[in-house]
């Protein structure tokens, strides 16, 4: 029997937890939170599914394909989508409680870019009733969960390239601990907290997992391509999910007039939004006109976000939104197996890139690759096992880390990284968000390469073994700033404008020289980068 | 405004002042750690009431810490019948040792249409979040730690009455013992839900499926004179 690691316990983890278990795996997902606390539950919009003759899956594949403007792999996105009521079925299996249509069938939501009503959804609470079920399920086959873990690295055998375990930091007890497993799947989720308060993320969404397998030998690819949500709350930038323009809302400008077409895809409507906000001051949702009843409904978490965090009512006033960090499309390249260039290091969900969004994702699809990659990743790690076990091999990784974490703790904290932290977030949010240009991506360069030189300098300034959670987050922000140089240089390398991203300063799409996935990986602790096909 | 913050390992309240008017409780508690004092600890994620991670108590009700505005004086407790490990941080091993007793997922769910209106009959309780502020607030764990308790007794009402759940006679009866006979039916599990789902509810439901099924209420063998309130339905 095969013993796998699982890493993260967000949709992506659980299923591949369920599907690697199902495939006679022995599983443990061990993950830095719980496992209902994780993004998957703040995901509303949908899993795109072609369930009847309305809809064709070709359709589906030429619309994700389109969005991808490229970057997005015909072969994978086909798997994906012939995959895709398959998908939605067994999650109905599982007792995932869909909404429902009026001939009793799995309701279908229209979302941005699609040119069918597609996203199968519950609610606005897709991910959280989704995340609910896969949990239940894992409680039911007994799943070994082992939680308040933080990923410190990956163990990896270095002759053979051979992925070993992980090492963690247990956040209660402040000891480091490993776990050695025939597979590792990572499923820690995307970066986009890198953003801070301009982002729609948890604040767990820094990239833990893709930082420590690029340290291990994986390769990253695109790196560079962040989807802005085109509707984020003004203040908080607290997520206003695309249904609320699926159903029917406008987007108005600072004179209340509409300007874009709502339902064009996120890349497209977030830079309509960023012009319009430059030239009128302001940019709105409007969905008063959806009527009371219909948002208690169908928008109800939209409807209570916005009182609390902008104090408007939309059932009466205008939402003042901007566009926000929401989505990596880069992460960890796997190949068709889900597996990086490491060997028996799995990635899978938004850590890694399954080419599927290429340039730009569709709203509905990113709970549809997780279940999809999520089964087809557990099963695959679980037959690796079983062909290749690992041995017991020495390994310093777990007394390296112990070490360091030591060190940390001894550190005096000389620059606060708090303030770094956030002004991390605010130059990424001006200069390598929706709209980039060289002279503000090699400004941000130098002072993301300053907070690294800089880093010795920082610690927590909290001492505590237990339950450090000032400790967490300073490792949290070693990840941002690693993660930041990689985005940063692969931002500058693409000299062109596709998908999520858009230089000023060369606005046309490059397929001669570009059109191709940006591969970064590093050698002796440094940075290399490449296009490649 | 003033704050005051119970903390770990003396118990004792802590104040802070903070200048910022008309913020969330976590938005005020990001400001002291960020800011004032790195080493208080609690827990948090997704900042919009849906990941179920920042439950505390605010002078003694149950609140999400995202959602809840705070007013000058008040005082933030750890929620309660949880072990605490630092400050406002609490063992949440509970949530899957009451979900595995309760047996609190689905046996297989048939496949083919369903109507609307029978799938939101468990709209509400599938909104659960998991922050057991309901578990925080119910007085039967005050004498019965092992209680399956509100939020677990909702899920598996959850699953028994899904329109497509293939078996739920097993769930029944995993909670017998420890379960919903031991709720007192006050109430107390309802106000504090900040997804509006009503345990108790639930629990009442429970019983009467399980009175159907057979099963006997435990306290009503005592020979009369004891009322828990159970309604007659």
């Amino acid at each position: 029997m095969a013993k796998i690691l699982i890493i993260g316990s967000g949709g992506a983890g659980l299923v591949g937890a369920l599907s690697a278990h199902e495939a006679g795996s022995e599983v443990i997902v061990v993950s830095k939170t719980l496992p209902t606390r994780s993004q998957t539950s703040m995901a509303q919009g949908g899993m795109n599914a072609v369930l009847g003759n309305d809809d064709s899956v070709e359709d589906h594949i030429a619309d994700t394909l389109r969005s991808s403007a490229g970057l997005g792999d015909e072969k994978q996105i086909a798997f994906m989508c012939e995959n895709a009521s398959d998908a939605v079925r067994w999650c109905n299996r599982l007792g995932l409680p869909f909404s429902r249509d009026l001939s009793g069938e799995i309701a279908r939501r229209r979302l941005g870019g699609a040119s069918a009503p597609r996203a199968c959804y519950a609610q606005d609470y897709t991910g959280l009733k989704l995340l609910h079920t896969l949990y239940d399920q894992c409680l039911k086959v007994g799943i070994d969960f082992r939680n308040e873990r933080f990923l410190l690295n990956m163990i990896v055998d270095e002759a053979s390239n051979r992925a070993l375990g992980a090492t963690f930091l247990n956040i209660s007890t402040g000891e480091v601990e490993e776990v050695r497993a025939d597979a590792v799947i990572v499923a820690t989720g995307g970066y986009a907290a890198l953003y801070g308060k301009h982002s729609t993320n948890a604040v767990g969404s820094s990239g833990d997992g893709i930082a420590a397998a690029i340290r291990a030998g994986a390769a990253l690819a695109d790196m560079e391509f962040v989807q802005f949500h085109p509707t984020g709350l003004l203040d908080s930038s607290i997520l206003i999910g695309e249904s609320a323009r699926g159903a029917g809302g406008y987007l108005l400008n600072g004179y209340q007039e509409r300007f874009t077409n709502e339902l064009a895809s996120r890349d497209v409507v977030a830079r309509a939004i960023h012009e319009e906000i430059s030239k009128s001051g302001a940019v709105y949702l409007d969905i008063r006109h959806l009527g009371e009843a219909f948002i208690n409904h169908e928008l109800p978490q939209e409807r209570k976000l916005a009182q609390i965090y902008e104090g408007i009512d939309p059932v009466y006033e205008l939402i003042p939104i901007k566009p926000s960090a929401h989505y990596s499309m880069g992460g960890i390249e796997v190949d068709e197996r889900c597996m990086s260039r490491v060997n028996g290091l799995f990635a899978v969900g938004e850590c890694a890139n399954h080419k599927t969004h290429g340039a730009n994702r569709l709203g509905g699809n990113s709970l549809l690759e997780v279940v999809v990659f999520g089964r087809q990743c557990g099963k695959n790690a679980a037959e690796f096992g079983v062909k290749n076990p690992t041995l017991p091999l020495e390994n310093s990784q777990c007394s390296k880390d112990s070490n360091f974490i030591h060190e940390v703790m001894l550190s005096l904290n000389e620059i606060d990284f708090y303030e770094k932290q956030e002004r991390l977030a605010t130059l990424f949010y001006n200069n390598v968000g929706l709209v980039r240009e060289e002279m503000g991506l090699t400004a941000v360069l130098d002072e993301v390469l300053q907070m690294q030189k800089e880093l010795p300098l920082m610690a927590p300034k909290d001492k505590s073994k237990i339950c450090n959670t000032n400790l967490v987050e300073f490792i949290e922000f070693g990840n941002k700033v690693e993660l930041a140089e990689i985005i940063v240089m692969s931002a500058l390398r693409r000299v062109e404008s596709r998908g999520a991203h858009y230089r000023v300063d060369a606005p046309m799409r490059k397929d001669g020289l570009f059109g191709a996935h940006t591969i970064t990986w590093k050698e002796g602790g440094v940075l290399c980068t490449n296009f490649m096909e | 405004m003033e704050i005051k913050i119970k903390r770990t390992p003396n118990e004792e309240k802590q104040s802070y002042n903070v200048d910022l008017e008309n913020v969330t409780l976590l938005t005020l508690l990001n400001h002291i750690k960020t800011k004032i004092d790195p080493t208080l600890t609690y827990s948090h994620g997704c900042r919009s009431g849906i990941c179920g991670s920042c439950a505390v108590r605010v002078n003694g009700r149950e609140e999400l810490m995202c959602t809840y505005k705070p007013s000058c004086g008040d005082t933030v407790e750890p929620i309660r019948y949880a072990r605490v490990i630092r400050d406002l941080v609490v063992d949440s091993g509970s949530i899957d040792i009451f979900n595995r007793a309760g047996l609190a997922w689905s046996e297989g769910s048939r496949e083919g249409n369903v109507e609307d209106e029978e799938m939101e009959r468990i709209q509400t309780q599938s909104d659960c979040i998991l922050c057991t502020s309901c578990a925080s607030a119910c007085p039967v764990y005050a004498v019965n730690p092992d209680f399956i308790g509100p939020f677990a007794l909702t899920r598996v009402w959850r699953y028994v009455s899904d329109p497509r759940e293939l078996s739920s006679h097993r769930k029944l009866a995993a909670v017998q013992t420890n379960g919903i006979w031991d709720c007192t039916l006050c109430g107390e599990c309802v106000p504090v839900c900040p997804q509006n789902i009503a345990p108790v509810q639930d629990i009442r439901m429970l019983r009467t499926k399980s009175g159907r099924m057979g099963y006997n209420d435990p306290t009503m063998n005592f020979g009369g004179g004891l009322d828990f309130g159970s309604p007659i339905f």
